[in-house]
């Protein structure tokens, strides 16, 4: 495989996987949660190095991990003793990013890490660490951990399909049917987690939210059934991390940026020729006929 | 460390960051009553891209066109919140989420560019977004006071319509007052907040300066007023503070240190305050198992003697 081809498959698995997860962000209503979590990784990520003094995945993985489950539970804790809840976000994932800001600052001392790297990303880098995978050769370290993370993710999302169908559209059925709500709350943070642990080195922190939130969000405009929103939002991401890469390429400028951007053009044309929530449909379709035939 | 206190630009810097941690802790109240807490947060991502076109206008770094840059690019971003939002079945958070990355995507992809074409590097333009007070210069800081003291007086002097219009909007319509100018204003003033402070603290630590503070005053008092003054005056600490620990090492970033320094008597706030903090709460939760006991011996005993 050449160059190009390991920096297309790696977005393409970063807007695959955010795609997937973001479908349930979206209808879970959390979509900030995503902009926490991809925030505060940063410590854990930070954390982890201070810990094994290196930079592996797994390392990276963990550290990602526990910094998320942390943020979902000050959150949670915070709002529990009645500060509002966007309110407990923003205290939460800005201290925690301070501190892993000021961790890089003082200890780490630029060796792998720099703030900038983090919230950046930078893909160009990822096909040179690779590692080798028996049957497949040597593969980009971040592209393996990328394909791990979507197993991961897929075989949650088919194994628990109906769990979280009910937990995202109707919490309180799925807490009065016997469904662990909590538990499967945290297991769903710590998807965004690996998600974004495993997207970092590829589009950063800051970017990864777009990929996360922003296909699902166009997907959400153009379907009403889960399914195909969870198709339609991981074709969107893996076609904007395309579109990305090539504009990005031919502008000569940030490969994540532009990733980003594109997400934000494929929403924005969803927003407006959507069939059925689009701008234009709606200004065909007078209001109160769509009422009465309750579409 | 004393003589760094002495140090004339630490105390310049340290002066304006006071101010702004003033001015964002008065402005934070509002948008705490108008539960737009993560809004900052959308809009401070959403001046990047303007940040970077008025630099690739202008060619140089003065502070004040880089703001009036951001603050459109922040208003626009405002707008397509407010546009998304409304015309479609897109929630609100979404809306942020949404705009707050691709804005940001949209300002690094043109950064990029900038970097490569005008030495933008070395033009302090990446200071700016991330946020190194020390960097100022005192012209910007000149600007900063200014602006911020703009702020200030517009949150103080118009009190009482902050008032009306957070907690009774039906009521200010009636005696004649535009809610819908109102806010305009307020997203004016923050954006204007926003901005200035995007070059102390950077990006995204700027959310903290305009949440933490409010969020801690809640703790000390039921009323508007003092709650504005109480979040001015933990802003401005923790702006002075904050400033005043990073000078003391060389290389320290100064928003991480403001926002630690007010995350920590936000912590001090939630545990000690005097309403409603975790302490008060446990004794009064006490105090009343107690006086139930003794009203209600038999039932208190049965029930509550672990």
């Amino acid at each position: 495989m050449t160059y190009t081809m390991w920096i297309i498959l790696t977005a393409s698995l970063v807007g695959l996987s955010c795609g997937l997860i973001g479908v349930y962000l979206i209808l879970k209503k959390q979509a900030m949660m995503a902009d926490a979590i991809s925030h505060t990784v940063l410590l854990g990520i930070v954390s982890a190095y201070l810990v094994t003094q290196q930079m592996t995945g797994t390392a990276m993985l963990v550290g990602g991990i526990l910094a998320g489950l942390l943020t979902a539970f000050l959150v949670q804790s915070l709002n529990n003793l009645k500060v509002q809840h966007d309110a407990s976000l923003g205290i939460v994932f800005t201290t925690l990013f301070a501190i892993g800001v000021i961790l890089i600052s003082t200890s780490v001392g630029n060796v792998h890490l720099d703030v900038q790297h983090a919230l950046m990303g930078e893909i160009t880098f990822v096909p040179f660490a690779t590692i080798d995978i028996p049957l497949i050769g040597a593969v980009p370290k971040a592209t393996a951990l990328l394909g791990l993370v979507l197993i991961v993710v897929i075989f949650f999302i088919i194994a628990f399909y109906k769990e979280w169908k009910i937990t995202s559209f109707d919490p309180a059925l799925a807490a009065s049917i016997g469904i662990p709500v909590v538990f499967f709350h945290y297991l769903f943070m710590t998807l965004v987690s690996i998600t974004t642990v495993a997207s970092f080195d590829a589009v950063g922190a800051i970017l990864v939210v777009a990929m996360l939130i922003t296909p699902a969000a166009a997907a959400y405009l153009w379907t009403d059934k889960l399914v195909v929103m969870l198709f339609l939002s991981g074709g969107f991401g893996v076609l904007s991390a395309i579109t990305g890469y090539w504009v990005a390429t031919w502008l000569d400028t940030s490969i994540s940026g532009s990733m980003a951007f594109a997400t934000g053009c494929i929403f924005f044309i969803s927003f407006i020729f959507s069939p059925k929530h689009g701008l234009i449909s709606k200004w065909v379709r007078p209001a109160g006929v769509s009422e009465e035939q309750g579409i | 460390m004393l003589s760094n206190l002495l140090h004339t630009n630490t105390m310049w810097v340290m002066t304006s960051t006071m101010i702004l941690g003033i001015a964002a802790g008065g402005i934070g109240c509002l948008a705490y009553w108008k539960k737009q807490n993560l809004m900052s947060d959308a809009l401070s991502h959403a001046a990047l891209p303007g940040v970077v076109v008025a630099f690739f206008i202008i060619q140089e770094k003065n502070l004040l066109l880089l703001v009036i840059g951001a603050a459109i690019s922040a208003l626009l971003g405002a707008f397509l919140i407010q546009w998304i939002t409304n015309t479609s079945r897109i929630t609100e958070d979404t809306a942020m989420g949404m705009i707050l990355s691709v804005f940001y995507g949209g300002g690094v992809m043109l950064l990029a560019i900038a970097n490569r074409s005008a030495g933008g590097n070395q033009s302090g333009l990446n200071s700016f977004i991330y946020g190194q007070a020390a960097a100022m210069v005192r012209s910007d800081v000149i600007t900063m006071m200014v602006l911020a003291s703009i702020v200030i007086f517009i949150i103080f002097i118009a009190f009482k319509e902050w008032k009306l219009f957070l907690f009774d909007a039906s009521f200010a319509k009636g005696i004649g007052l535009s809610v819908r100018g109102m806010n305009v204003l307020y997203t004016t003033v923050l954006v204007t907040t926003i901005v200035i402070g995007i070059q102390a603290v950077g990006v995204i630590l700027m959310a903290a300066m305009l949440i933490i503070p409010a969020v801690s005053a809640r703790y000390w008092t039921h009323s508007f007023k003092m709650m504005i003054i109480l979040s001015s005056v933990v802003g401005g600490i923790s702006g002075a503070a904050g400033t005043w620990i990073s000078s003391t090492g060389s290389g320290l970033p100064t928003g991480p240190f403001i926002v630690l320094v007010s995350a920590t008597i936000f912590v001090l706030s939630l545990l000690f305050g005097k309403e409603k903090g975790i302490i008060i709460r446990f004794i009064q939760f006490k105090i009343q198992q107690r006086s139930s006991k003794e009203d209600y011996p038999l039932t208190a005993g049965k029930g509550g003697s672990q």
